[in-house]
């Protein structure tokens, strides 16, 4: 799901120019399995699956397995467009230093958007981002 | 010489709560006065499609102002000095000394989000002046989605912050390019605006107490909201209007916080139909 993240966000010059203030790292929480993903300056440096064993990162936003997959959908469901939207209705906690997160909302924003599939795309098991 | 819009916009100083203000207002059409309230942090332009649609300015005069602080409307003099916080009586008065400064003769008010807000103040106190209200994005009370305390956090005057704040709030169906422009607005805001705008939308403008007053046989009061608003949620919207009686509740399929601005085509479905009612009985 997360594999090609890094390639996709350091392939994208505008994404990593919106990031170019970044450097931290956050937590996705996919159900139970935890993805560390550090940022430099705007590139993913790392993105990596746990278990981790007293891992820090600066924020972190959990969902169970099923809400991320509503919210990678093209056209997701009213209440799963965004991430303040499920966190508004519930679907997935935001947690830790929100300061990194609101001082770079747009890029984070725009990163955890990456898996989205295009609308016609194959379904997930197919497209090749799972 | 190329196609001219028919929009034309205009200057004038209006008194509010005893003070001038320079304002920027923007009309197209004829018939009655259709006055817009612009949404937190941004400015008329999001009514640009509405005022470029024959279907509404054949029998509407469309028309929209730039709040003080906002769009090309000018602070007034001292801002330098002063915090801006919109309040509700504010609010009010600048719409009242628009509808009296232009004499616009029993206008219908739509206004979106913050703007869907204080229509409901304005049907409370002003109805027997006004033809209609429309609220976008409107409830009677506030309900906030995050915490009071990023209003103060330093990188709340950051347009790229507001964009990110409210990019969620459009609907994914909406075209990209309507999307973005809505967005933009929220990059073109003076600094510290959006965040004073907060002060009216947050605090300052729970009307639960009264809104059951409002008498709809001599103002209707017409409430549509986007299904993917979590900023006024069509719930809030639908428990609004149960509390006013013959309100009627619109949610609309496809569309978000921004209805007139994200998705122009999306929206004029569901508003048409409404002005052809509040035609039907003016």
């Amino acid at each position: 799901m997360l594999e090609t993240l890094a390639d996709q966000v350091n392939s994208n010059p505008a994404l990593v120019r919106r990031g170019g203030a970044m450097s931290a790292s956050f937590l996705i929480e996919i159900g139970a399995r935890g993805f560390h993903v550090s940022v430099d300056r705007g590139r993913i440096t790392g993105v990596e699956e746990g278990p981790f064993i007293m891992r820090g990162w600066n924020f972190a936003i959990r969902a169970p397995e099923a809400v991320w997959e509503k919210f990678w959908e093209p056209f997701p469901d009213p209440g799963f467009q965004d991430i303040f939207a499920m966190n508004r209705f519930g679907h997935c906690v935001v947690e830790g230093d929100v300061d990194v997160l609101m001082a770079n909302l747009r890029y984070v924003k725009d990163v955890l958007a990456i898996p989205r599939r295009k609308p016609n795309s194959a379904p997930k098991s197919e497209s090749g981002h799972g | 010489m190329v196609e001219l819009e028919p929009i034309i916009g205009r200057y004038a100083t209006l008194p509010i709560e005893g003070r001038d203000h320079r304002i920027y207002f923007e009309e197209a059409g004829q018939g009655t006065p259709l006055v817009c309230l612009h949404t937190a942090g941004a400015h008329a332009s999001q009514f640009r499609h509405l005022m470029c649609d024959p279907a509404v300015t054949d029998r509407f005069r469309v028309l929209a102002f730039d709040m003080p602080w906002h769009g090309k409307s000018t602070p007034p003099p001292g801002w330098q000095d002063v915090e801006y916080a919109l309040t509700s009586d504010f609010y009010v008065a600048a719409i009242m000394a628009f509808i009296e400064g232009l004499e616009l003769d029993r206008p219908v008010v739509m206004g979106c989000s913050m703007g869907g807000r204080v229509v409901i103040r304005l049907a409370i106190e002003q109805g027997r002046r006004l033809g209609a209200v429309i609220g976008l994005e409107g409830s009677d009370r506030p309900a906030p989605w995050y915490h009071n305390s990023w209003t103060e956090h330093p990188d709340f005057v950051n347009g790229d912050f507001c964009v990110g704040l409210v990019s969620g709030l459009c609907a994914p169906q909406s075209p990209d390019e309507t999307r973005w422009e809505s967005l933009w607005h929220y990059y073109q805001g003076g600094t510290g605006v959006f965040k004073g705008d907060m002060h009216f939308f947050r605090t300052d403008s729970d009307y639960t107490a009264r809104s059951g007053d409002i008498d709809t046989s001599a103002c209707p009061v017409y409430l549509m909201t986007g299904e993917y608003d979590y900023s006024c949620t069509p719930e809030a919207t639908i428990a609004t209007a149960g509390r006013i009686p013959g309100a009627e509740a619109i949610i609309m399929k496809e569309v978000g916080h921004f209805p007139m601005s994200e998705n122009p085509a999306a929206f004029r479905t569901y508003l048409l139909p409404v002005l052809d009612k509040i035609a039907a009985r003016l």
